[in-house]
């Protein structure tokens, strides 16, 4: 969804040197983001790298020591009450009533906001909880828990949307939904800023993302230029009997490295030239494969090449 | 100006969600309720035989006041709970993270919990109608009132517990042991004069002191101007209270 140049768009939220401490720990350090209108933009690393702490800090549930943040033009500790009328947001790991149903808490919100979306029933139905309007929260799965945080996040309209480790917990098919739902809401022209430490997520819903990492922000930029810049190695597997064919494939440009298992041949080099180099060269030399795949790197691998370690770790 | 936006919706929803919860209902009504119909059975007609200090009692409203008190503490008790119950499950941020003020989600609870606290004294006038038959000298509402003073005071000190306990599951507890030994203090039992100094000093700083007093000075038929000083003490632990508890209170 990136059709404009960074330029073109006005940012929505600016942070600038924000820092917080929890005591002796440094939760966040000199962090520093601009998030565009319009855009799904990623905080990403692993548990405890100071994600909530910068979101909350942006959705004025927490002040920062340091430095300075605005959203929509307006402090978000100063002007908490006037920002929340126009921000949705969805907290990691929270809960409601154990007893509310889900039609109430959608009713409740409703009246907390001078702006009101359309009407709840419609909300639920996109969501696909109007048939659990009368359920009680604690009978809901993790997957409708997570809808009904995120019908409440949109209750009011929003401008800007605030999701903070939406998928965890769930299991593939729900994600997948989420990730649906998500891509909705910019599609009708919100501004979702979001956290995750899956690299999956990040990678197939953020526009842009931010690298953090022990509270520091290590790299801001699309997924794929991420990748570009810090991990331009790709890699060919392809199974060929042709016996010439080890000799052909190190004449390949930007090679840097084969290594081959009876005929399975792994060729490595970098540059989004290499993988074209690689099938001329297979057609050059009349090299008949019988399993040709790229390996591409992810935002995981960009991870561990910036970070030195993995996210899971 | 402060804005209790959502407070009816709020309060009224949970209300709902109180009643729903089968055992926090009919445990914090049905035990005062009970306890009074128990007392009320063996004092009848058997005040001189029982021992001095339990006959104090059956005096003049000894068993209704000690019946109100407790109808207050579990008020307050339940209060605990669920602020706790509350805060642990991140209910109380989610609630912060809207345009709704702190206030008014605490106030939702107070509301609910002074309500309930009305309804028991209720049950409790009609359950021992037979036992302690108010006389027209009992201006019911005027204990009514005094009993909703008592428990909006004790709330505050509420509030303080709930910001001390480490998880939901210490909070009965916890309560408990803060809330019940004031009663055996607050001169139902032993009167304040019969009580050793230092005990006195203490009872003299107790919310509870200053209840009792109230409510069997109201039941006895004195006027409010007569427990002008009750009613200050009871004020006066809801300031200090509040006071400690905007400052310790904790949201998550």
């Amino acid at each position: 969804m990136i059709h404009q140049t960074d330029d073109d768009r006005s940012a929505v939220i600016r942070v600038t040197g924000i820092r917080k401490t929890y005591g002796s720990l440094v939760a966040v350090d000199d962090v520093s983001l601009e998030v565009f209108n319009g855009e799904i933009f990623g905080l990403i690393g692993p548990n405890g790298a100071g994600k909530t702490t910068t979101m909350e800090c942006v959705e004025g549930i927490r002040t920062p020591d340091r430095g300075t943040i605005s959203v929509l033009g307006l402090d978000p500790f100063r002007d908490v009450y006037t920002l929340q009328e126009r921000i949705g947001v969805q907290l990691q790991q929270a809960q409601l009533q154990k007893r509310i149903k889900v039609r109430e808490a959608v009713q409740l919100w409703a009246s907390l906001y001078k702006k009101k979306r359309a009407v709840g029933d419609q909300l639920l139905e996109q969501l696909g909880l109007y048939e659990k309007r009368d359920a009680w929260f604690m009978t809901l799965s993790g997957g409708q828990k997570q809808r009904l945080f995120i019908a409440l996040a949109l209750i009011n309209d929003p401008e800007v949307v605030f999701l903070d480790e939406l998928t965890t917990g769930l299991d593939p098919q729900a994600r997948r939904a989420i990730w649906d739902l998500v891509r909705g809401i910019r599609d009708r022209g919100k501004t979702v800023f979001l956290t995750t430490h899956l690299m999956e997520e990040a990678e197939r819903l953020c526009d842009r993302v931010a690298i953090i990492e022990r509270g520091r922000i290590i790299d801001i930029d699309q997924p794929e230029r991420l990748v570009a810049r810090h991990c331009p190695e790709r890699s060919v597997l392809l199974t060929t009997a042709d016996a010439g064919a080890a000799e052909s494939f190190a004449r390949i440009p930007h090679l840097s490295s084969v290594s081959s298992h009876q005929e399975r041949f792994t060729l490595a080099g970098t540059g989004d030239e290499f993988v074209t180099d690689v099938i001329q060269s297979l057609s050059e030399n009349r090299i008949r494969v019988t399993e040709f795949r790229t390996v591409l790197p992810t935002l995981e691998d960009v991870f561990l090449k910036l970070t030195g370690h993995s996210i899971r770790d | 100006m402060i804005s209790l936006r959502g407070l009816p919706e709020l309060t009224w929803l949970e209300t709902k969600i109180f009643l729903r919860e089968p055992m926090g209902a009919i445990g914090t009504i049905a035990v005062p309720v009970l306890t009074f119909i128990v007392l009320g059975r063996i004092g009848v007609g058997k005040t001189a035989e029982v021992s001095a200090s339990v006959g104090s009692l059956f005096g003049a409203g000894g068993v209704p006041v000690l019946v109100s008190i407790l109808i207050a503490n579990s008020a307050v008790l339940s209060l605990v709970t669920i602020i706790s119950i509350y805060r642990e499950g991140g209910i109380l941020k989610r609630l912060r993270a809207t345009p709704l003020r702190p206030l008014t989600i605490l106030s939702a609870h107070v509301i609910v919990k002074l309500a309930l606290t009305a309804v028991t004294m209720i049950l409790m006038m009609l359950a021992g109608r037979r036992y302690y038959a108010a006389g027209p000298e009992v201006p019911l509402l005027a204990f009514g009132l005094a009993l909703l003073l008592t428990t909006w005071s004790i709330m505050s000190i509420g509030f303080v517990i709930a910001s001390i306990v480490p998880t939901a599951r210490f909070a009965q507890p916890i309560g408990a042991v803060v809330l019940y030994p004031m009663i055996g203090l607050s001169g139902l039992f032993v009167p304040l004069a019969a009580l050793p100094p230092g005990l006195r000093a203490v009872a003299r700083v107790l919310p509870m002191t200053y209840a009792v007093s109230l409510l069997e000075g109201i039941w006895r038929g004195e006027g409010w101007m007569a427990h002008m000083g009750d009613v200050g003490g009871l004020f006066a632990v809801f300031f200090i209270c509040t006071a400690i508890a905007s400052r310790v209170f904790r949201w998550e």
